[in-house]
């Protein structure tokens, strides 16, 4: 029987009324050109209305829509934001950063459990963001997935939280070596639970040499500002429609 | 689940350069640092080409495993785990290989003749 079409009888002769052979089309294409391809397109779109981008990811409940909802509270003056939020469901979070001062749009990505540069593309062409604007991809809750998937931001940056647990780094590698800034939130949390900050440190740096570690805590305030010094040393200058060079490297 | 997403980008890859010609195999090579699982690729395959253009074709999977250099000590290891880790205990190293997706060929069946 032929092993590649199923017909025939003996070792690759054909007993039906048709001759065929085989034939190999060669494509050596990455699997996520498509992807990679619109991401640049994203930052194509960007560029044009000289905006920075954030990528921000975590598990569910690291406190990312809170840590948007206080620096839009505590920006919104001087900035322009705006957020893609990306959920399975509901538009809970988009509503939330609504009421904070901020465009937002929501994406219900159902069965999907990150978001893809056509998303992040789709959305910007609905937001319609102003020049200037710093734009927050708040990803779907997951340590796992979005890691792999360009959105054609500037920068990454992981929210983990006290809670979680400070083994978080060795046990989701793939996401704390694509991470360009690791936020370690509810640190007014540390006297209540075994969360260990140095060792948390060092994990993050075996696994990328170069990461920043900013614990903070989106609800006191505690050193939220080191938050807003990374932002300002990633998109410079954002005032009333200045334009900024921060084109950092993915 | 984020095979789901990239077997779906892969089989309407194929279903475009292929133009409804039969195909019988789709090769892909997929590093095992990559991030991706191959089995839950291979599930994600039989399921995304059900019914369409692919329906009956096989996805072939070659595996590369991960190979690291370590900047410490200069020396090339194998690796399976995620967590890159010199033989010498340093964690400072470049990967090597193990990273890769990518869709190296497609198998057609080309109908030359009908008697």
């Amino acid at each position: 029987m032929c092993l590649t079409c199923g017909c025939g009888g003996g070792s690759g002769a054909h007993d039906h009324d048709h001759q065929h052979d085989h034939e190999t089309l060669v494509l050596e294409e990455r699997l996520l050109a498509k992807n990679d391809h619109l991401a640049e397109h994203v930052r194509g779109f960007l560029a044009v209305r000289r905006m920075t981008a954030v990528n921000l990811m975590s598990s569910p409940g690291a406190g990312k829509t809170s840590l948007l909802e206080r620096t839009i509270a505590e920006l919104g003056e001087g900035r322009r934001i705006c957020v893609v939020e990306g959920d399975q469901e509901t538009a809970f979070d988009a509503d939330r950063i609504t009421r904070a001062g901020a465009r937002a749009i929501q994406v219900n990505t159902g069965s999907g459990c990150h978001l893809d540069a056509d998303m992040v593309g789709r959305s910007l062409q609905a937001l319609d963001p102003e020049p200037g604007s710093l734009l927050f991809v708040e990803n779907v809750g997951n340590l796992v997935c979005p890691a792999l998937f360009d959105v054609g931001e500037h920068a990454r940056v992981v929210v983990i939280s006290v809670t979680e647990g400070d083994d978080k780094p060795l046990k989701y590698p793939t996401m704390f070596a694509a991470a360009d800034l690791v936020v370690v939130n509810k640190i007014d949390l540390l006297p209540y639970v075994d969360f260990d900050l140095p060792r948390l440190h060092e994990q993050a740096r075996s696994l990328n040499r170069d990461v920043t570690v900013l614990p903070l805590s989106v609800r006191t305030g505690e050193r939220v500002r080191d938050w807003y010094a990374w932002l300002d040393s990633l998109a410079p200058g954002l005032e009333e429609g200045e334009p900024h060079g921060a084109v950092v490297g993915p | 689940m984020h095979e789901l997403t990239l077997t779906q980008s892969l089989v309407d890859r194929v279903a475009d350069a292929t133009a409804g010609r039969r195909v019988s195999a789709v090769h892909v090579r997929v590093g095992l640092l990559s991030g991706v699982v191959p089995e839950a690729m291979e599930f994600c395959f039989d399921v995304v080409t059900s019914g369409g253009p692919l329906d009956g074709a096989a996805l072939l999977v070659e595996r590369v495993p991960g190979r690291i250099s370590c900047r410490t000590c200069g020396a090339e290891s194998a690796t399976e785990d995620l967590l890159l880790v010199c033989g010498c205990g340093s964690a400072d190293v470049a990967i090597v290989a193990g990273q890769e997706l990518t869709l190296t060929r497609v198998e057609l069946v080309r109908e030359t003749s009908c008697a």
